[in-house]
């Protein structure tokens, strides 16, 4: 394996915008409100940014596709601009973009930002988009929910829970998250819910309720990535650097091969192995202080805790009931209200997730703050259990 | 008498939702001073039921174990496809050679018995399938008598006699006779969706009163059959009726078929020969037959039940299966819904652009139209779809692949969601991960299923049925889905 770019790139400067459905903003308006969060972190010049990756997932109704919609949004100064697109990993993918550009050297300051306008659809839920001229031939018409419904099932009947102990298991996820969001003020719901109103609440997709999904919502975020070297150039002592940026899709197998079961996300294992590897990290459930996972819907949460090897096989529902992911617990697990409610806008989710450990990191994290966190580790999931591209970033305090 | 040809193979199929006349009573019954015939139940499609699925369905009854025949006759009045061959479409979604010749009688109630009569004079072998899904007008009397159903028979040309290969026939076609006559006791122009019915008894005094009895001895004559040997005699249509035709007839009463009015309805081109199953299914060796088609004219034709009966109706016939397997409509409304005749808000995922794009379905035909997978040579991977590249992560090889039949495999639901959110004509939308019994998984929908009903692990049959409406070009497309066994 390659060396990777452990410690190779520092992030400078982070911004998020206000996640929730923005009626007032477009996705333009909602780049340049995290872009000025994050110029005015870096401390530098918007014109000192040499290149941009820009990340979106659904390009016909948030901005459309290339190059165009960043540079045109914050009038840069016509430096190169890539749009990336990887599902719901996009903003990481955006990020992996700058990153590499700064640890190869081609650019001495790179600005990844991710961006999603969802809530012109129309309707509640993602958009109903084709699945392309052969696919539509014979996949089923699925939604998001329906889809990561999936692994309620086959979860529950290899692991010999009963749908209601696993439910259960899985309402303390949304409780949690709910309470995490309520002291995010830029979080989409923030407001506390009980394991009852999860349980009891309309359903959307067998077996997940309106409480097991997370929030559809419009937001972006952006980072802006340098060298160490020239971080501490700039003045900064305490920096976040990344320790690991890894990306695993499906090949199919999850989709036609029998050896797939059905309970996991066989990509995020793969990918995690890869990350910890790079991160030199051997026991990441002593040595992760927080992590900001895709849990898109509260069972993905769940079966994440077993992918991300903190949790043993069979054994999630158990550590999450006993509070092992609550923000008081050994590994918070989405301190900042998570997908769930600090909200989903693809594009922006990944570099969201690394706006919350960038601030955890450096202590800026206001009433959500977690004691003296240095490794943290953000996970994204895009597609469906069956395909899908996962990504794992760990990040971590870099003191000089 | 040296038969024209026989029957060598038969597959029926009525569809599981079964709407009872009380139900439809319920609904409509303020149109009348006192509702009438609300007994029993009448077949229905779901939803994503059709013409076309329904006769797929029953000719795999009717090929289960029988080499592909030389040709096949749709016969229906409902085809979705007016213009575009249903027959071929039926060829390539039952996986047939494509040298096969296909035809399609439509046009009239006859035209199953046509398509009947017409292969016992063919050479070779010929798949017969009639079908009919008929859209009945709310309120009118037709709702209450029309089922949906279809019927196919395999139908081999000569005589057992003459015979010496495979097993002995279910029945031999001795003779028909047929009589083209312009009586209009209803009709349905071209691109309409409801039949225009005229007056009973005017039906039953004038033509009911003297074609049938006509081409019946005409029939039995060819045959060299006389009527008091003609144990068994089908006709579709009211049972009162039936009666008077049979004393006219010179039949005797104990010979009329049960008409299948009580759990199925009249399943228009389909019913004649859905009847002759259901007298096959109890009729002794070397018994005669007459099968009437009626519909501006008559046809009869005459058969001998075969030898081959005995060892088919052991493992259950296939009418009797087909009926038992059933579930009720309690929602008129909803069956309003599935045969388009309620113009539900179904919310704006209903929305989504359905095109089909044919140079795929083209190139795709093979995968979508007969579901075949891929079968690596290497590793032996059964997998779907089939894909250049082997889909085994210990395999991977190139070009490894032939086409692998899945339609008629098994499967076990790995996985499964009610989905509330998609758009679905019969809410919940389900679909899971079916595993094959081959080894392969499939991401597929599931049908004929109600919320609460399937179970992970269940064992899971395959199906043909619509895939989805286009409803901005007209068209609606067809792919395999998964029925609980």
């Amino acid at each position: 394996m390659a060396g990777g770019i452990c410690d190779k790139v520092a992030i400078l400067g982070m911004g998020c915008s206000r996640f929730g459905e923005r009626w007032d903003c477009g996705a333009d308006d909602l780049m340049v409100e995290a872009f000025v969060e994050a110029i005015a972190d870096a401390g530098i010049e918007r014109d000192r940014i040499d290149a941009a990756w820009l990340g979106v997932f659904f390009d016909e109704q948030s901005v459309g596709k290339s190059a165009l919609p960043l540079s045109m949004a914050l009038r840069l100064p016509n430096i190169p601009v890539t749009r990336v697109e990887n599902l719901c990993a996009t903003g990481t993918e955006a990020l992996r973009g700058a990153a590499y550009a700064v640890a190869a050297g081609a650019c001495d300051i790179a600005l990844a930002m991710g961006v999603e306008k969802l809530k012109d659809t129309g309707y509640s839920g993602l958009p109903e988009r084709t699945k392309g001229t052969f696919e539509d031939l014979y996949l089923p018409g699925s939604t998001a929910p329906g889809a990561f419904a999936q692994l309620a099932g086959a979860y529950a009947a290899k692991h010999r829970y009963s749908m209601d102990e696993l439910r259960r298991a899985m309402a303390h996820v949304s409780v949690k998250s709910h309470a995490n969001g309520a002291r995010n003020p830029k979080a989409h719901l923030r407001n506390r819910i009980t394991v009852e109103q999860v349980l009891d609440a309309p359903m959307v997709s067998y077996p997940l309720g309106v409480y097991d999904c997370c929030g559809v919502s419009d937001g972006a975020a952006c980072a802006i990535v340098t060298t160490p070297q020239i971080a501490r150039s700039l003045g900064r002592r305490d920096m976040v650097t990344i320790k690991a940026l890894q990306l695993a899709p499906s090949n199919g197998v999850e989709m036609s091969h029998a050896s797939w079961d059905g309970t996991y996300t066989l990509t995020t294992r793969l990918a995690a192995q890869r990350a910890y590897h790079e991160a030199g990290i051997r026991d990441p459930g002593s040595e992760l202080d927080l992590i900001e996972v895709h849990d898109c819907f509260s069972i993905t949460e769940l079966v994440l805790m077993e992918d991300l090897g903190l949790s043993d096989e069979g054994r999630a529902p158990h550590d999450i009931l006993d509070g092992r992911y609550d923000a008081e617990g050994a590994i918070p697990c989405q301190i900042d209200g998570g997908l769930k409610c600090f909200g989903h806008p693809i594009g922006a989710t990944g570099l969201r997730m690394t706006y919350e450990i960038y601030l955890q990191l450096l202590g800026r994290a206001g009433d959500r703050q977690l004691q003296q966190p240095t490794v943290g580790l953000a996970h994204n999931l895009g597609g469906i259990p069956n395909r899908n591209v996962a990504s794992v970033s760990v990040l971590g305090l870099h003191s000089i | 008498m040296v038969a024209l040809a026989q029957i060598v193979s038969a597959g029926a199929y009525v569809p599981r939702l079964r709407l009872p006349r009380a139900v439809i009573a319920a609904a409509m019954g303020w149109l009348e001073s006192a509702p009438s015939r609300v007994a029993g139940t009448r077949s229905a499609c779901n939803w994503d039921e059709d013409a076309l699925t329904l006769a797929i369905e029953a000719a795999r009854g009717a090929l289960r174990g029988i080499s592909a025949p030389s040709a096949l006759h749709l016969a229906s009045t409902s085809l979705p496809f007016a213009d575009r061959s249903n027959a071929a479409l039926a060829a390539a979604c039952l996986d047939l050679p494509s040298g096969i010749e296909t035809m399609e009688s439509t046009g009239s109630l006859r035209a199953g018995t046509a398509a009947l009569a017409n292969a016992a004079r063919r050479s070779g072998t010929t798949l017969v399938v009639a079908s009919d899904a008929r859209i009945a007008k709310p309120g009118s009397v037709q709702e209450m008598r029309v089922g949906h159903g279809a019927a196919a028979l395999i139908v081999r040309a000569g005589g057992a006699s003459g015979s010496t290969d495979g097993p002995p026939p279910l029945a031999e076609i001795l003779a028909s006779a047929h009589i083209a006559a312009d009586f209009v006791d209803h009709y349905r122009m071209a691109g309409e969706t409801f039949d225009y019915w005229l007056e009973e008894r005017w039906v039953r005094d004038e033509a009911l009163r003297h074609l049938p009895t006509r081409t019946i001895a005409a029939a039995l004559q060819a045959a060299r059959v006389n009527t008091a040997e003609v144990a068994h005699f089908a006709m579709p249509g009211p049972a009162s009726i039936a009666r008077r035709v049979a004393s006219d007839a010179g039949l005797a009463q104990a010979t009329l078929a049960d008409a299948l009015e009580a759990d199925c309805g009249d399943t228009g081109s389909a019913h004649p020969l859905l009847m002759l199953l259901g007298v096959l299914e109890r009729a002794q060796s070397g018994e005669p037959v007459v099968v009437l088609g009626l519909g501006q004219g008559v046809d009869a034709i005459v058969l001998r039940a075969g030898a081959g009966l005995a060892a088919w109706r052991a493992g259950g016939g296939p009418l009797t299966a087909t009926l038992a397997r059933r579930r009720d409509e309690p929602s008129y409304t909803r069956f309003l819904s599935h045969a388009g005749l309620l113009d539900v808000d179904f919310g704006m995922r209903a929305e989504r652009d359905n095109r089909t794009a044919h140079s795929v379905a083209w190139r795709k035909r093979e995968i979508i139209d007969a579901f075949r997978g891929g079968r690596c040579r290497d590793c032996g991977t059964v997998q779907f779809p089939r894909s250049r590249v082997c889909v085994n992560p210990d395999c991977r090889r190139t070009d490894s692949q032939d086409g692998y039949a899945l339609a008629d495999s098994t499967g076990t639901v790995k996985t499964f969601t009610e989905d509330w959110q998609a758009y679905s004509r019969r809410p919940p939308y389900v679909y899971g991960n079916v595993s094959f019994a081959e080894g392969g998984n499939l991401l597929m929908e599931l049908t004929d299923l109600d919320a609460g009903e399937l179970a992970v692990g269940d064992r899971v049959r395959f199906v043909l049925r619509i895939k989805d409406h286009d409803p901005l070009r007209h068209f609606r497309r067809y792919f395999w889905k998964a029925v609980r066994v």
